[in-house]
This record gives structure tokens, C-alpha cells and sequence, in this order.
């Protein structure tokens, strides 16, 4: 069995600047981590490959430091990594993002699963995912928090919505995105980080994947930040104090008033 | 370019069409009036009811697209993916907003991709820009720190999904005219590589999101033990419980409660934070409130900003006093 692990390398802190011009990321000077919700993709494909054999690839599409992030994938137990990286690559949103991710798993070569995180904590869609899927032609399904049996060409996998679960029976080869649930996260080993460091991790650009100019980076993505500003919030509070018994009296006694004016009591 | 007219995709569950399908119409109303456009609603199903379908044109569309089949009954992707984007080459909507709901948040990038359609996910804000008639779309970023406005200037349709909750459903008003239009689903295009197996529906109730009163604790109340504290407030208000990410991280409630960027999106009638400091991204769940009540000890919490009524004091003394006060009042 393949399993290929797409993640993403992301800003470890919420303490994030943008790039007002052009309404991107300054990644610059920000510690650097494996996307939190993309650990359960690793661990549930290394759990698998454990029960069934096979390899677990993690893939990447980043800066070139983003070879971290693999590297500690493997330190976990995956078994190679692939870095997509080429400044031509940069600005990519989610349809370029995926389509060079798609591209980058054609050339991998013959698979069984895809898993991917729910999302990114910082671009916050869960759209690749899905749109890998797309551009692969594959079945796809979101939100599974649990992998059971593989048996007949099918995957069997319960798939959590709004009011429950479904059970599923997906065919292989499929992508599937994975929650929380899926399984808990391993630490890296002492071996595995050893392991990790001395591996090579091969390093794709646009040219190896055959990917022209107008389907990735900037050009290729249909969207476009125009504008980024801070919320603002603003409501007019009539606020009172209340500190010491009178001051609380009064104060609740108005609050009742204003409730019921509004006749929300 | 030759596409338009606004669309939503209503959603129907079990056969009926569902709340998000009508809050989607409010959505589609305020796009379609400014762009001067006329509003579908496209809907897949089985044996869809004629009455509910007629109903989305009460509440607000000039027309309904209901395709069905046994295999749309449920959500699978491929069959679904593969009618949307029929129905997208043959009608052309300029626009198509779907809920960030399980079924919009799989379906809407897997359609994307096939129409070359740019996507923005989690949208609080759609409007018009008046130069050019592009949609914008607004949706919170980097942790929900910032608002980001995107457009797609030259892909279509414009596609996007908002949050459940994030808009009242748009009510009906009776007489409004308009066209249903119903249609078998093709067969070449339901095969599906997923298939359902069985679902198995969640036993607890999580009203939190229906409810017209919420309450929702913070981390001011120090301790797990001292919800028993605010249980007589909740009880007074007849108000579902809520809570800060800090609290459900600590263990004192459990997920399904908590309000906010990463819990759930709440739009009730009233709104009472105790001991909320309400941080951006708690206010990214709870903003939408009609009403916004905070009790917080600190004057300057940013909760107050966003309320409409606040009192400034130790929630340990104020809490028992209005609930006292609240009893009384509706005993009279
Ligand atoms: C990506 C991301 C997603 C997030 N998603 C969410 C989310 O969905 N929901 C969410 O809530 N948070 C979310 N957060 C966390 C958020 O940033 C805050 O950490 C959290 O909302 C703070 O919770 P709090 O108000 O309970 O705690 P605090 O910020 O610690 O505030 C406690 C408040 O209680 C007041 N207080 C203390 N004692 C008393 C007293 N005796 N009487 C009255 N008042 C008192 C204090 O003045 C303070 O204002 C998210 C963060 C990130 C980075
Ligand atoms: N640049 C990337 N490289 C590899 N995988 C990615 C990348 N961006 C997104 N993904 C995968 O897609 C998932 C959803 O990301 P997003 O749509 O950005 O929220 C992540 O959890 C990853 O599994």
C-alpha cells in the first residue's frame, strides 16, 4: 500500500504579518511548524502502512525551508519526503496550490490513498484536500474520523457531519481528509529523527512536473486579496459599574430594565 | 463574458430542504438586488417536496433547480459534483454561494477545480463592488486576525461559502411568484466511487445553535466547579450553555459548546458573556447576536465593545443578584 501525506509547513504562532501590497504572508522571522491538523494524516498513515505494509510518502509545497517539515514527517515514520518548491510557486492560491500538489502525486507515481488535514491553521480553507481529489479524478471524503478495515479494493471509514457519522465505503485509489479523531499523534523517535536527518529529500520545481507558467503561483489562481483590514467591532454599551452591594443593586435592577424593554425576559 | 444571475445551493437532508438553504436566500437576495440579477436556487435530492421547494420561492428566489435521483439522496461527491457542474455549462450563474456546512466545504472545491472557478471558503461578508460587478468576498485570516477581501477578477462563476448561522434565514412572504423547475438527474452522471453505507446519528443534543438565549462562560469563572454558579442564570434565561475555547481547552465543558472562529457560529436574540474577555476570535462566533450582554470585572475588556449592555464588576458577586432579580421579574 502507497499512502501519500500532503502538509503543510505553517507559522507556529498567531503573531503573523501581512504583506499589505500584495496581501500575503510575511513568513520571515516565524518559527516554523508541521500544519497541527496534518500530524493525524501522518499517524494515520504510518498506522496503516504498520497493518498493511507499504510506504508512507509526505509531500510538501513550500518555501525551501520548508524541508523541516518533511524531515520531521519522517522522523515520525514516513519513509521519504518530496519538497515542491520554486518561487514560481509562490502565491499560489488553493486551485494552484492543488493543481501543482495533483501534479507532484502523478509523478510520485501509482498510489492507494491521499490523506490530507482538515485545513491549515493558516490559510483556513480545507479546500486542497478536496481539489487535489478533483484534479486527480478521485473519490474523495472529508472529515473522516475513523479508518477501519481495508478489504477489496474499499476502504471502509466513518465520515463525521453535522448531526452524526456516515460509514462509508470508499474505493481505492481515493483521497480522504482527516479530523482529530482519526488517531492521536506520535512523537518522533530518537531512530526516526536520526533516520530523518540523513535522508535526501528531492526537490521538485514547476519544470519537473511538466506544470506551465499560467496554471500555478500568482497567474494561475482565479482569486485575489484585494483588501486586508482589522475587524472592527462596535456596538454602543451602555456600561455601569458595580463594585460593592449598591452598585450591583442598581446595576442588575437596569440590566432586568433593559431585558425587558427588549422584550427578551 | 456571458454568465449570470446569483445562485445558492440549498441543501435538503433526509428529503427536506434545510435551514441553511433559506439562510443562503438572504444571502442571495442582497447579491441579486445589487447586481440586478435574478436568484436560483439549485437543489439536489430524492423525492423532494413540492411544498418545500415552492417555499424557497416565497422566501426569495425567482427560480428553483431541484435535480434528482435515489443516488443524490445523500451527499456523495462525484454524483454531485458532476450535476452542479452540468447545471453550471448549461445555465451559467455568474455567482454560487453554497454553506461552509460537510456537504459545501467538500463539494464546492471539488466543482472549482472542473469549472476553473475561483473559491473562497468561510465568508462573514458578500457584497458588490459597484465599478465592476465583482463579487467580494470577506472572510476572516491568519487565526481570524485579520479580514481579508478576496475577488476573483476574471474566473466564473464566483464561488464561495459562508458559515451556517452567519445570516437569519430569509422569511417567507407570500404571493411572490417564481419558477420551480424539476428534473431527473442524468444517469451517466451519478456513479459514485463512495458508497453510503449507513449513518449513525449523533444521541446528544446540541441545541446551542438553535437556541434564542445563549450564555457563555469564559475563563473568569476561575474554575470548572463554579459553572454551578451560572446554571441558575442559564436556567433563568432559559438559555443554552456556551463556552470560551480557554474553558473547553481546560476541560470545564466539553467542544460542542464552545463559541467561536474554531466552535460554532451563534445568532440568537440575547447574548450573555460571563467572564468572556472576547478575544477576535471569539467574536468571530457571536457577533451576529441581536442582542450582546457582558459581565466582566475588567472595563476594558474588548467584550464591551461589542455589547450593548454591560456591568463592570466581579462576576461572583453580580451573577447571584441577577438571577435573584431575574426570577422576580418574571414572576410579576
Ligand atoms: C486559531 C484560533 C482559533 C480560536 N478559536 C476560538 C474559538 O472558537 N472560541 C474561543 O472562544 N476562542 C478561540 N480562540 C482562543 C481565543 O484567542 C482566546 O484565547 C479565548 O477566546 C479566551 O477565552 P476567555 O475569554 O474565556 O479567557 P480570557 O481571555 O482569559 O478572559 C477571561 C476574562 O474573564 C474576566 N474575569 C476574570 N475574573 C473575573 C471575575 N471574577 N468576574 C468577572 N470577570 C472576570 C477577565 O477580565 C477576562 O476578560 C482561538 C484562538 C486561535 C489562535
Ligand atoms: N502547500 C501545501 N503543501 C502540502 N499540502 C498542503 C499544502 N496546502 C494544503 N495542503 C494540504 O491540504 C490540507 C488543507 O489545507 P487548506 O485547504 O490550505 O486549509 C492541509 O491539511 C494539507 O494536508
Amino acid at each position: 500500500m502507497r499512502i501519500i501525506v500532503p502538509i503543510k509547513q505553517v507559522p507556529e504562532t498567531n503573531a503573523v504579518k501581512m504583506d499589505e501590497a500584495t496581501g500575503t504572508m510575511i513568513r520571515e522571522g516565524v518559527e516554523s511548524i508541521i500544519n497541527p491538523l496534518d500530524l493525524y494524516a501522518i499517524e494515520a498513515a504510518i498506522e496503516l502502512r504498520d497493518r498493511l505494509g507499504g510506504e508512507v510518502v509526505a509531500l510538501s509545497m513550500g518555501p525551501p525551508k520548508a524541508e523541516k517539515a518533511l524531515r520531521e514527517a519522517l522522523a515520525m515514520g514516513c519513509d521519504r519526503g518530496v519538497l515542491l518548491s520554486h518561487r514560481d510557486l509562490a502565491g499560489s492560491d488553493t486551485w494552484a496550490t492543488s493543481c501543482a500538489l495533483a501534479a507532484a502525486i502523478r509523478k510520485i507515481g501509482p498510489f492507494d490513498l491521499i490523506l490530507c488535514g482538515e485545513r491549515a491553521t493558516d490559510g483556513d480553507t480545507g479546500q486542497v484536500g478536496p481539489a487535489i481529489a478533483s484534479f486527480l479524478d478521485l473519490p474523495a471524503a472529508s472529515y473522516i474520523g475513523r479508518i477501519e478495515q481495508v478489504e477489496g479494493g474499499c476502504v471502509r471509514v466513518h465520515r463525521l457531519v453535522e448531526d452524526g457519522y456516515e460509514v462509508l465505503d470508499v474505493q481505492l485509489p481515493a483521497l480522504l481528509t482527516v479530523v482529530k479523531e482519526v488517531a492521536n499523534p506520535r512523537l518522533p523517535t530518537l531512530r526516526g529523527k536520526q533516520k530523518a536527518k540523513a535522508a535526501t529529500i528531492p526537490l521538485w520545481g514547476p519544470a519537473d512536473l511538466g506544470l506551465d507558467a499560467t496554471k500555478i503561483g500568482l497567474e494561475g489562481s482565479p482569486t485575489r486579496v484585494v483588501k486586508i483590514f482589522k475587524p472592527k467591532v462596535a456596538r454602543q454599551c451602555e456600561k455601569m459599574l458595580a463594585a460593592g452591594d449598591q452598585a450591583i443593586a442598581t446595576a442588575t435592577d437596569r440590566l432586568v430594565e433593559f431585558l425587558k424593554a427588549k422584550d427578551l425576559i | 463574458m456571458d454568465y449570470k444571475g446569483v445562485w445558492i445551493l440549498a441543501e435538503a437532508h433526509n428529503g427536506h430542504v434545510h435551514r441553511i438553504s433559506h439562510e443562503l436566500l438572504s444571502r442571495g437576495i442582497e447579491l441579486a438586488a445589487k447586481r440586478g440579477a435574478e436568484l436560483t436556487a439549485v437543489i439536489f435530492g430524492h423525492d423532494l417536496k413540492a411544498d418545500e421547494l415552492a417555499d424557497l420561492i416565497d422566501r426569495g428566489a425567482n427560480r428553483v433547480l431541484a435535480m434528482e435521483s435515489p443516488q443524490l439522496e445523500h451527499f456523495l461527491v462525484e454524483p454531485y459534483s458532476a450535476c452542479l457542474l452540468k447545471l453550471i455549462n448549461d445555465y451559467r450563474p455568474e455567482i454560487l454561494i453554497a454553506g461552509a456546512t460537510s456537504t459545501g466545504r467538500t463539494l464546492m472545491p471539488y466543482v472549482a477545480v472542473k469549472a476553473h472557478a475561483g473559491l473562497t471558503a468561510d465568508c462573514t461578508i458578500l457584497d458588490i463592488e459597484p465599478e465592476t460587478g465583482n463579487l467580494l468576498q470577506t472572510r476572516p485570516a491568519i487565526g481570524g486576525n485579520i479580514l481579508a477581501t478576496i475577488k476573483t477578477p476574471n474566473h466564473r462563476p464566483q464561488m464561495a461559502t459562508v458559515r451556517p448561522r452567519s445570516t437569519r434565514p430569509a422569511p417567507r412572504q407570500s404571493g411572490r411568484k417564481g419558477q420551480v423547475l424539476r428534473m431527473k438527474a442524468p444517469a451517466e452522471l451519478l456513479a459514485s466511487r463512495v458508497r453510503r453505507v449507513s449513518f449513525v446519528a449523533d444521541t446528544a443534543e446540541h441545541s446551542l445553535q438553535d437556541a434564542d438565549v445563549v450564555v457563555t462562560v469564559g475563563r473568569g469563572i476561575k474554575k470548572g466547579e463554579n459553572l454551578k454558579l451560572v446554571q441558575p442564570l442559564v436556567e433563568a434565561l432559559d438559555a443554552s450553555l456556551g463556552a470560551t475555547r480557554d474553558v473547553v481547552d481546560r476541560g470545564w465543558l466539553s467542544y460542542p459548546h464552545q463559541v467561536g472562529l474554531s466552535g460554532k457560529t451563534v445568532t440568537p436574540k440575547l447574548y450573555v458573556a460571563v467572564g468572556v474577555s472576547g478575544t477576535i476570535q471569539h467574536l468571530a462566533g457571536m457577533q451576529t447576536a441581536e442582542t450582546i450582554v457582558a459581565i466582566n470585572n475588567d472595563a476594558d475588556a474588548q467584550i464591551f465593545r461589542v455589547a450593548d449592555f454591560g456591568i463592570v464588576g466581579d462576576l461572583f458577586e453580580v451573577v447571584p443578584v441577577l438571577v435573584e432579580k431575574l426570577k422576580k421579574a418574571k414572576g410579576t
